[in-house]
Parts: structure tokens; C-alpha cells; sequence
């Protein structure tokens, strides 16, 4: 082989390194969930969401994920909301998963909500137990953090497959929070639930789009 | 140096190079370093909100106060070089041969060899005798406790992915959201985590200890003067990481009492649910379920 050859060979394995680091990064800088509109009017605006265990899709069927409701009732696979600013927002969840439990009970209690309260399958109340928590729907910036309730381990008509029907196994969370002042704030799931990943903490859970999100202010 | 014209030598003017080089540096250290010590110091981080801090804003002033004259020597040689002895011909030619200076050598040695073990000596003073740690985390079993350290106020710091949340096992192991501390109290953080390694950094407060699973990592600090203090992740954990951000507040010891009470009460209703007080925790649950 050649001198000029080697040249051409290295030459061309650092191109296609730098092209793949490129496409890495902008893969991640780019590539975001669509954005989920909530539905209502004016000052008054709804949320409505689902946690599911496996997805049950490419590209990652076993990976848990929240889902949103578009106004016109289609469930996204998205986690990108946009609600209006200084705004009452009414939040639904349909938690179809089983219970992980948190890994700091500290989460358990509902913070930032009106009243400091949820309602829990059509109950009220100011904590759930952290070892009943499912998944949490936590927005730091706000101050808002609302623990999710799972399913029973052997609930019959569990669900599998994204998007589920509200005739299978689920739990119903609902809460209202004021949005505030325009702004883009993260917003994550603090219960371990990401299956066979590190300390349950990788795959969904450091994925925008599946436990991870932002809430788009304005 | 001579110069030879024809048969007849002519003694060539010698240019003062060197206490020209000296004289403009002398003048330029002579303007900036007043400027550095009384303007620009005041305003070098971490600032003064605790002694800690304020340590390490005089380590800081006096750094920047002993690397700008070097820098200044360099760069005025540079510019003196550039502009004096730069090449106006054409010509491309060798230079004259370099010689060592064992005098000039040995000085420069002697000098920086000089500062570096100064510097050495007095930032072991500051970090073992006057600081107590300088606000760093110092582990478990802390080599250099502040006098009346068994008496300090602890405040557990966990570190989880991707908050900061804070216990007082002095206030009956409340846990809270918010970070506030008394003045003029020697505190003791308790830095530990729940699940990747974190890094506690209190800014403001000269504060700086990394949050490990299983660790206790003892950091120790006395605020001087109420306000507001930045609080920061210097760890790199993972998505959110850079979102772990958040504002602590130093308050007089009623203010802090009050505050206390009030976050107490805010967050009454987990509070059976906390796990009991303890150094560190395992980092549970491992599994998930389903």
C-alpha cells in the first residue's frame, strides 16, 4: 500500500469520525418532541397525560414513557407542553404503570399545587405513601412536584402497548397549578423507574420525550 | 560594541536595552498593582459572605497581584522585542548565537522557585491553620475541625438527580426544598447523595463538597453577613445537571428560627414518611417494579 493510499485511509477515518461526532451533537441539539398544546381558553387551561411502562414502539418498545393529549383527543408521544402564561392549569394523569417507590420519600408530598393538594382517584390529599409512587411529575422552576400513584402489581387489564385505553388498569391524578411569568422549564419524573439502566436513572430518564420535558410558558 | 568604517573603528552608541525593558515594566507594575490590591480586588469571587469565602478572595487578590507583574515582564519583552529588534531588511539571515546566563539563570530560579514555595507555605497556612478546610469537603472524619465544631449547626445536603434537597437533624430531621442558614454560626454541611456523584457548590458561601452514594463528606462554614447565595451542581450528572441551580440564603439566627418553623410546617406532611436521620443512605430502590 501506498504512502499517498495510508494518507487517503486515515484521511477519510477522521472525516467520518468528525461527521459522526457532528451528527451525535446535533442530534441531541436539534432533535426535540413536538410541542403538545393544552386545550381550554384564555386564563384557563388543560393538561391531560399518561405514564405507560413499556412504550411498546420503535425505537425503544420497553422504555417507560409519558405521553400527551392533543385538544382534538390524540394521544403524542410527546413531553413538550406549552400552556398559556399566568394561566390556572388543570392537570389529568393516567398512570398505567406499577409502583417503583421513590428513592427520597421527600417527594411524596404534592408541593406547588393550588392548595397543596391532588386528587387521587377522585380523592384529596397532601401525601401519597413513596413507596406507592409510580412516577412523580415534578417542574422544579415552579416549585410544582406531584407524586404519581401505580397500579397494584397484579391489577388485571394491564397495560402494554402506548397509547392505552382508560377501560384498562390505571390509576387517575389530578391537579391545578399557576403557570406564571413566560418561560421554558424542565420538567422530570424523580421515581428510579427506568428498567434495567443504572440505578434506574438512564435511558427515559435522561431522554426528552419519554421522562423528561419541558413546559413551554407563554 | 564597535563598528568598523573603513581603517578607522567608531564606537557605536550602546541602547540601554535592559533598564529600558526594567524601567517601562517598574512603571507598569508600579500602576497596576494599586489597581489590582484597591480597585479589583473587592470584586474578585467568591466575595466575603462568609470567612471561607473571604479567604478565598484574598488567595485570590494575591495571585492576580503576583502573576500580573510576571505577566507584565513578558509581555513588555515581547513588545520591546518586536518593535526594537524586529528585521527590516529583506534578507533573511541567522541571528547571532544564543548564550546562557548563569547568573540571569540561577536569579530566575532562585525567584520563582521563591514565590511557588511562598505561595505553597501560606495556602497550607490558610487551608489547614485559619480557613479549616477553606470550605472544601473534607470527608468523613474531618482533619482540620473549626474550634466548637462539635457544636456546629449540620445541614444535610442530598444530592439526587436532579435536585438538592436539605435535612436539620437539629429541627427534628425536617427535610426541605429551600436552603437557609443562621449568621454568624458555624455550620457543618453534610454532603452525601442518592444516586450518582454530585458536587455541592454554596458559591457564595466559598463552599465546595462533592456528593457521593455512601459518603458523608463534611464541609464546614461561618457566614458573616446575611443575603443571598448561589448554589450550583459542579458535577457533571447527567441530563438536568445543568439545571441544578438554586438560590440559598443566609439569615440573622431569629430570621433563621422563623424560617425553620415555617418550612417545618410546610413540608409536616411527608415527614413521617422520611426515613430516620442517618449519615448517608443506601441508594434504594434498585429495582423497579412491573
Amino acid at each position: 500500500m501506498t504512502t499517498r493510499v495510508r494518507l487517503a485511509l486515515v484521511a477519510a477515518g477522521i472525516v467520518a469520525g468528525g461527521a459522526l461526532i457532528a451528527y451525535y451533537i446535533a442530534s441531541f441539539l436539534v432533535v426535540t418532541p413536538r410541542s403538545v398544546a393544552a386545550s381550554g381558553t384564555g386564563k384557563q387551561a388543560q393538561l391531560t397525560l399518561q405514564t405507560v411502562a413499556a412504550f411498546g414502539h420503535p425505537p425503544h418498545v420497553d422504555w417507560v414513557t409519558y405521553l400527551a393529549r392533543e385538544p382534538n383527543g390524540k394521544w403524542v408521544h410527546s413531553t413538550v407542553l406549552h400552556v398559556p402564561a399566568y394561566a390556572t392549569v388543570k392537570v389529568t394523569v393516567y398512570q398505567f404503570d406499577t409502583a417503583t417507590g421513590l428513592r427520597n420519600p421527600f417527594w411524596g408530598q404534592p408541593r406547588g399545587t393550588v392548595g397543596g393538594t391532588i386528587n387521587v382517584n377522585g380523592k384529596a390529599t397532601n401525601v401519597l405513601n413513596p413507596d406507592d409512587a409510580s412516577h412523580t411529575f415534578a417542574i422544579p422552576d415552579l416549585g410544582v412536584s406531584v407524586p404519581l400513584k401505580g397500579i397494584a402489581d397484579n391489577a388485571k387489564n394491564q397495560c402494554g402497548v402506548a397509547p392505552c385505553a382508560l377501560s384498562m388498569a390505571h390509576t387517575t391524578t389530578t391537579f391545578v397549578f399557576k403557570s406564571g411569568k413566560p418561560g421554558k422549564y424542565r420538567w422530570q419524573c424523580f421515581v428510579p423507574c427506568a428498567f434495567q439502566f443504572p440505578l434506574g436513572f438512564g435511558g427515559p430518564m435522561q431522554s426528552l420525550g419519554w421522562m423528561d420535558g419541558y413546559l413551554m410558558v407563554g | 560594541m564597535t563598528e568598523i568604517a573603513g581603517n578607522e573603528i567608531v564606537p557605536q552608541r550602546v541602547p540601554h536595552h535592559w533598564w529600558k525593558i526594567v524601567g517601562t515594566w517598574l512603571v507598569l507594575v508600579a500602576i497596576s498593582e494599586p489597581l489590582i490590591v484597591l480597585v479589583l480586588g473587592p470584586h474578585l469571587p467568591p466575595g466575603r459572605m462568609s470567612a471561607e469565602a473571604g479567604a478565598q478572595t484574598d488567595a485570590n487578590v494575591v495571585l492576580t497581584a503576583l502573576l500580573v507583574p510576571i505577566m507584565l515582564l513578558v509581555w513588555v519583552v515581547f513588545v520591546y522585542s518586536f518593535v526594537v529588534w524586529r528585521s527590516r531588511d529583506a534578507a533573511v539571515v541567522d541571528g547571532p548565537p544564543i548564550k546562557g546566563h548563569a547568573g540571569t539563570q540561577l536569579l530566575w530560579i532562585v525567584i520563582t522557585g521563591a514565590i511557588v514555595i511562598a505561595l505553597a507555605a501560606w495556602g497550607s497556612y490558610t487551608l489547614v491553620a485559619s480557613s479549616h478546610g477553606a470550605g472544601g469537603g473534607q470527608g468523613p472524619n474531618p482533619a482540620d475541625q473549626p474550634k466548637g465544631a462539635s457544636h456546629a449547626l449540620a445541614i444535610q445536603v442530598i444530592g439526587q438527580q436532579w435536585e438538592w434537597t436539605f435535612r436539620y437533624p437539629s429541627y427534628g430531621g425536617f427535610e426541605s426544598r429551600d436552603l437557609a442558614i443562621p449568621d454568624h454560626t458555624l455550620v457543618a454541611f453534610h454532603v452525601t447523595s442518592l444516586d450518582v456523584t454530585h458536587s455541592f457548590w454554596a458559591y457564595g458561601l466559598g463552599v465546595k463538597a462533592d456528593a457521593v452514594a455512601g459518603v458523608d463528606n463534611v464541609a464546614y462554614v461561618n457566614a458573616r453577613k446575611t443575603g443571598f447565595f448561589q448554589i450550583r451542581c459542579a458535577e457533571l450528572c447527567g441530563l438536568w445537571h445543568g439545571h441544578m441551580a438554586k438560590k440559598g440564603r443566609v439569615l440573622s439566627f431569629a430570621g433563621f428560627q422563623a424560617w425553620a418553623k415555617a418550612a417545618k410546617t410546610k413540608n409536616a406532611a411527608i415527614q413521617k414518611y422520611l426515613s430516620p436521620y442517618n449519615p448517608w443512605y443506601f441508594p434504594a430502590p434498585l429495582r423497579r417494579a412491573g
